[in-house]
């Protein structure tokens, strides 16, 4: 009996082994071009572009100073500092926005606050495609075709149903009776929500905000249609990188990383609670 | 606990009385703190479809603007009988449902590798998330010139090795070449949602099953995967609406070129390039209907999914 008991055991330590083996297969497959652009964007432009690949080529510097402007190339800081302008100012519009909304429906909530919180998500399920157009014609007509300041509001409107359902998910945590309590010992509301619930609330507060950056930080679409030269944001910047004919692959590859670069620091730095802003709260 | 749940409980009677005005005056500074975030997303995201839906009964080409004049539901009848637009709709479809079943599928089978325990399993679940935190564009950059590119790209490089073809893979399978750059980046989004679903699995049923000889399969079968359903409809739902709405992939790796335009490129190309205003409005009409189809389902589920997170709270 116990010697069965053994060798189901040991059987499964084996199976265990072998699919956590094929986990890390799985990992390094969808790494693999990650990893693969990172290499590229220190090598060459003659040796990215070999066939077969050039794993052990030397290394250096020459994409990134050829994305940053030094072969002659439009400088990205203009771009990338619009991306920045549109990412962060967008992202502490939501959360001024968002915050007391998601009060509002969570730690003293209006009647009906469950259709209130609906017709926030509804509105993020209408496509962008859908106002593009009257968006187009709106800033041509007034003047703000071009300006960062138009993207600003538009990716505030695309992220805060995002933010207000994670914040209503967060602050629902705080329990009433802390709330309570500090009310009964004589608290008033700004010291209530300062020393009771930002506390409870931080973490998931900065977790929304760094997902409503990624978001801001990726958009295409609106930046495309409705920015040319001056408002020019970082994904459209780069839509226009390859124009010359010579070979681009490192700059090219330098050029994503950089990029993505605030995504991903963004993103591991909001791992946690990434599932529950994506799932729109949905899913904790 | 009372305090607050008397307040809302007397603000119906305010409408009868209303000599009482420091009840609704309550009331109304229980919804203001709403009422900023409430309006200016209905300025900023209804208001221009409402504009659309208006536009899209216009015949109206911005460079003929004196032509401009009311055609009914003409553009509709244009968008559903033009080939072209036709095949964008259907190439949406094909679009979306290959990516969200592929990744879901996939995601699914990386949840499972993931939901056991093994060295490094910190890094590996790093590795996967990777691919989604990559730039859009970037990423979609990356597939069309590092990895697809015909002479040396790193798809051909590696096949270059096993003395395998050299495929043109954009030229080729150009609606492929886009599916398995968005299936590489969304992949990664089904497999958080799906280990957070097997991660709330009830451990203590899966023990009883065990303990009555259950094997692996079965509790897979008749324990994992019903209590996965809702989460796996939530990913496809999610990854619906996001990928029928995507752009970059498409914009960057095709130009919209070679059958694989789909409905978001072509509302975006015939008032962007063709400055067919009513045309565009019809279409994206078209695109907010087929959403409202999906969101429909989407909101349900979520519904469902919140209400029991409000129960067991």
């Amino acid at each position: 009996m116990s010697s069965t008991v053994a060798a189901v055991r040991s059987r499964r330590r084996t199976g265990g082994a072998t699919l956590g083996l094929l986990a890390w297969l799985a990992g390094i497959v969808f790494f693999l071009p990650i990893a693969w652009m990172a290499l590229t964007s220190f090598h060459s432009e003659e040796d990215a572009a070999t066939n077969p690949p050039s794993f052990a080529a030397s290394l250096t510097l020459d994409g990134y100073r050829e994305f940053f402007g030094a072969g002659g190339g439009a400088s990205p800081w203009p771009a990338l500092t619009n991306s920045v302008v549109a990412s962060v100012a967008s992202t502490l519009f939501v959360l001024l926005l968002a915050l007391p909304a998601a009060y509002a429906l969570s730690i003293r909530p209006v009647k009906k606050w469950t259709d209130v919180l609906f017709f926030f998500l509804s509105t993020k399920m209408l496509p962008v495609v859908a106002g593009l157009l009257p968006l187009y014609l709106f800033a041509k007509n007034t003047g703000l075709l071009d300006n960062i300041w138009l993207l600003v509001i538009l990716y505030t409107s695309m992220n805060l149903p995002i933010a207000v359902w994670m914040m209503q998910s967060f602050l629902a945590e705080v329990p009433v009776a802390i709330i309570e309590a500090a009310r009964v010992d004589g608290a008033r509301l700004p010291t209530v929500l300062a020393r009771v619930v930002a506390p409870i609330a931080l973490p998931g507060i900065a977790a929304t905000s760094l997902i409503c950056f990624i978001f801001s930080w990726n958009e295409l679409l609106f930046a495309r249609v409705l920015t040319g030269v001056v408002a020019e944001t970082a994904p459209v910047f780069l839509t226009g990188f390859i124009t010359s004919q010579g070979l681009f692959l490192a700059k090219v590859c330098a050029a994503s990383l950089v990029i993505s670069l605030p995504v991903l620091a963004a993103g591991f730095a909001a791992q946690d609670k990434l599932v529950q802003g994506l799932s729109l709260g949905a899913v904790k | 606990m009372t305090a607050t749940t008397t307040a809302p409980v007397a603000a119906p009677d305010v409408s009868t009385r209303p000599r009482q005005p420091s009840a609704r005056l309550r009331a109304w500074a229980t919804r203001a703190p709403l009422l900023p975030a409430l309006i200016f997303m209905i300025v900023v995201t209804q208001l221009p479809f409402v504009a659309t839906l208006v536009i899209s009964f216009f015949d109206w080409n911005a460079l003929y603007p004196d032509a401009r004049h009311f055609a009914g539901l003409a553009n509709y009848g244009d968008v559903l009988t033009d080939p072209d637009l036709r095949k964008s709709v259907w190439t949406t479809i094909l679009l979306t449902v290959a990516v969200v079943l592929a990744s879901l599928v996939l995601g699914l089978a990386l949840a499972l590798l993931l939901d056991r325990r093994f060295k490094g399993r910190g890094v590996v679940r790093t590795l996967l998330i990777a691919p989604f935190l990559v730039v859009p564009v970037a990423a979609a950059l990356l597939w069309k010139h590092v990895l697809y590119n015909p002479e040396y790209g790193l798809l051909n490089g590696l096949l270059h090795y096993v003395g395998g073809p050299q495929p043109d893979w954009i030229s080729n399978t150009p609606l492929l070449a886009v599916e398995l750059s968005l299936i590489w980046q969304w992949t990664p989004f089904m497999m958080l949602i799906l280990l957070a679903g097997l991660q709330s699995r009830d451990q203590q049923q899966i023990e009883a099953a065990r303990v009555d000889g259950a094997g692996d399969w079965q509790i897979f079968v008749h324990l994992t995967l019903p209590h996965l359903r809702r989460y796996l409809e939530l990913g496809a739902l999610l990854g619906s609406i996001y990928i029928v709405q995507n752009f970059d992939a498409v914009f960057t790796i095709t130009s919209g070129g070679l059958g694989t335009a789909n409905l978001p490129y072509t509302v975006y190309q015939s008032f962007y390039q063709a400055h067919e205003n009513g045309l565009a409005s019809a279409a994206g009409v078209l695109v907010v209907i087929g959403s409202i189809i999906i969101a429909t389902f989407a909101l349900r589920v979520v519904s469902s999914l919140f209400r029991e997170e409000v129960g067991r709270a």
